[in-house]
């Protein structure tokens, strides 16, 4: 086996950057598993069943039903030590930071996160996005997570594969702690995710009694209004409003974002839109960098005479 | 089947008598070890070394990794609360990195440790690891608080590494703590806006979200008393004894690929030019 690629499942089905990673583990070429853990294994794996790879490795057993961290590092690490893949692939979600740097510990291999290319080398962002390292790892094996979208789902490559479960060793004790259901603090009454026009608000609004100019905008737009989680913090906004990394991740057809300066967190949850227009009153902001249109600008001045031209 | 319940707390703790003293007395004590790193500021300029290995520290202004204050407030929250224990700031790097390290004391941790480097900062999170954990474990700590990752390299790791190491249990991404010895509660974040609660046995290693607290500001008494407070300095060829795993090759600056178009002026002729890329370039209106 060249490559195992470790799925997540995302509340019953496969994690948008799961199939991401299997399309990074497509262009790196070679052999790919896929593993599969939990009550919904077989699901996942019959998401994959037209899908070019290998084989789809399937684990259940009670003591990984549902997720845990010493649970899902123990199942990982026993199945990269009998079928021995040289690159082990995973998107960087939280869950993949929660527990795969456990799985780097118990095989004494390097966990490489967040890698958002490998053209010339594996390249992550630092120093808050401003630079990029190329890394490499000292030995054989390693661990690859790819920042979301690093690769787009789209090019997952038809085919098709079988699947197999692997027996897992686990003692009764190994799990140390009792997980109670995910919940959402705020019911969403949006959805960001299918919305066509979004108007996202950051720091640069200044004050929560400045956000109306944000809605008034929205409204004779059409748009829906999403937030940075500066914003959703301060509790100017819900935090189903937020987008990024921990919030939604959106592919409008125009996102107008005002006063975000474009931290990584935000960025890698809006950089997928088709046409991404900026406003913001610092010319060196990040959120330039990866702009169509970059306004520079004060957004309180900008946002109402936008809205007046519009209406009239 | 539900592990982790009450019997099972008792039948695995290796600290079976204090357990028994922590469920009848509210005197309880922690220890807590809180992981910091001083990283190049947001504001700092960030020139590449000659070779391109990393930036040139001479010219970096630095500062506490900003997550890092989260953590360090949680710790010092758990105490006050807890009413008893000790909050234990600990840091690798040259010797500017005692610098952080008096921050925390000054915001009111009892004593640091400092793991010493020469020359260059080691950004290989497993060798890192490791020099923490054999300067960590004779300590015993309950505790072992991090920021979710640092403003330098990212690799948002570390904190579970030593985890690991140490066998402690592991969360990430903590939104809320509450200590009900001997297991500690947290309120992970996931993504989307869901959270779980996670109830865990202590020892812990937990890394901490940003915005669950607010930070407070030392002092002038704090900053004060920080300067008789005990900074234990571990010299780099006690804990730098590991091979390396990875390594950062080559720093480079991103190369953009899209054509930005900027626009400039006053209000009046920016909201006319937005409007007809709206109309004319996008076409959404």
């Amino acid at each position: 086996m060249d490559i195992l690629v470790v799925l997540e499942d995302n509340r019953g089905s496969l994690h948008r950057m799961s199939k991401e990673a299997i399309v990074g583990a497509q262009k790196m070429g070679g052999s790919i598993s896929v593993l599969a853990i939990g009550n919904n294994a077989n699901g996942l794996a019959n998401e994959l069943s037209n899908i070019d790879i290998s084989e789809v490795i399937t684990v259940n057993h009670d003591l990984v039903s549902t997720y845990s961290a010493d649970g899902y590092s123990e199942v990982v690490k026993q199945v990269i030590e009998a079928e021995s893949p040289s690159t082990i692939l995973i998107g960087h979600s939280y869950q993949t930071r929660d527990y795969i740097p456990r799985v780097s510990t118990k095989l004494d291999i390097p966990f490489i996160p967040d890698i958002i290319s490998m053209e010339n080398g594996l390249v992550k962002q630092i120093l808050n996005s401003k630079l990029n390292a190329t890394i490499s790892a000292a030995t054989d094996q390693k661990i690859l997570s790819f920042q979301s979208s690093a690769f787009s789902e789209e090019a997952m490559m038809p085919g098709n594969c079988s699947s197999r479960s692997f027996n897992v060793d686990l003692d009764s004790s190994l799990v140390r702690s009792e997980s109670e259901d995910p919940f959402q603090e705020a019911a969403a009454d949006v959805d960001l995710e299918s919305a066509e026009l979004i108007i996202s608000v950051g720091r640069g609004i200044e004050k929560e009694d400045n956000i109306p100019i944000v809605f008034e905008l929205a409204k004779v737009m059409g748009a829906e209004v999403g937030a940075s989680r500066p914003v959703v913090d301060s509790g100017w906004l819900p935090s189903f409003r937020q987008i990024g990394s921990s919030g939604q991740t959106v592919s409008p057809k125009l996102y107008l974002a005002l006063g975000i300066s474009g931290a990584i967190q935000h960025v890698v949850g809006m950089k997928g839109s088709k046409n991404i227009l900026a406003i913001n009153k610092d010319a060196d902001a990040p959120i330039f960098e990866i702009a169509d249109y970059a306004v520079i600008g004060d957004v309180l001045e900008i946002i109402p005479k936008l809205t007046e031209t519009l209406k009239g | 089947m539900i592990v982790g319940g009450f019997p099972f707390l008792f039948l695995y703790s290796p600290y079976k008598l204090p357990i028994i003293f922590y469920f009848f007395s509210k005197g309880i004590k922690m220890k807590i070890a809180v992981l910091v790193k001083q990283v190049p500021g947001s504001e700092s300029v960030l020139p590449i070394l000659g070779d391109t290995t990393w930036i040139d520290e001479a010219q970096a202004t630095f500062v506490m990794n900003p997550p890092d204050n989260f953590a360090i407030e949680e710790a010092l929250l758990i105490k006050e609360k807890i009413g008893e224990g000790e909050v234990v700031i600990i840091s690798m790097g040259p010797s500017r990195v005692q610098k952080v390290i008096r921050e925390g004391l000054a915001k009111g941790a009892d004593r640091g440790i400092h793991l010493e480097e020469d020359g260059t900062i080691e950004t290989d999170p497993l060798s890192n690891a490791k020099s923490f954990t054999s300067v960590l474990k004779e300590e015993n700590f309950d505790l072992v608080l991090s920021g979710l990752q640092s403003d330098d390299t990212g690799m948002g790791q570390t904190g579970v590494l030593i985890g690991e190491m140490l066998g402690m249990s592991t969360a990430t991404l903590a939104m809320e703590v509450e200590i009900q010895s001997p297991t500690i509660r947290v309120k992970r974040e996931l993504e989307s806006g869901w959270f779980q609660w996670v109830k865990l046995k202590m020892p812990s290693a937990i890394s901490i979200q940003s915005g669950l607290n607010t930070p407070r500001y030392p002092s002038l008494k704090g900053i004060m008393g920080a300067k008789r407070k005990e900074i234990k300095v571990v010299p780099a060829s006690d804990h730098q004894t590991h091979s390396k795993s990875q390594s950062i090759d080559k720093v480079f600056v991103p190369q953009t690929s899209k054509q930005t178009v900027v626009i400039e002026g006053d209000a009046d002729s920016v909201v006319s030019k937005i409007v007809n890329i709206l109309k004319s370039d996008i076409k959404v209106i």
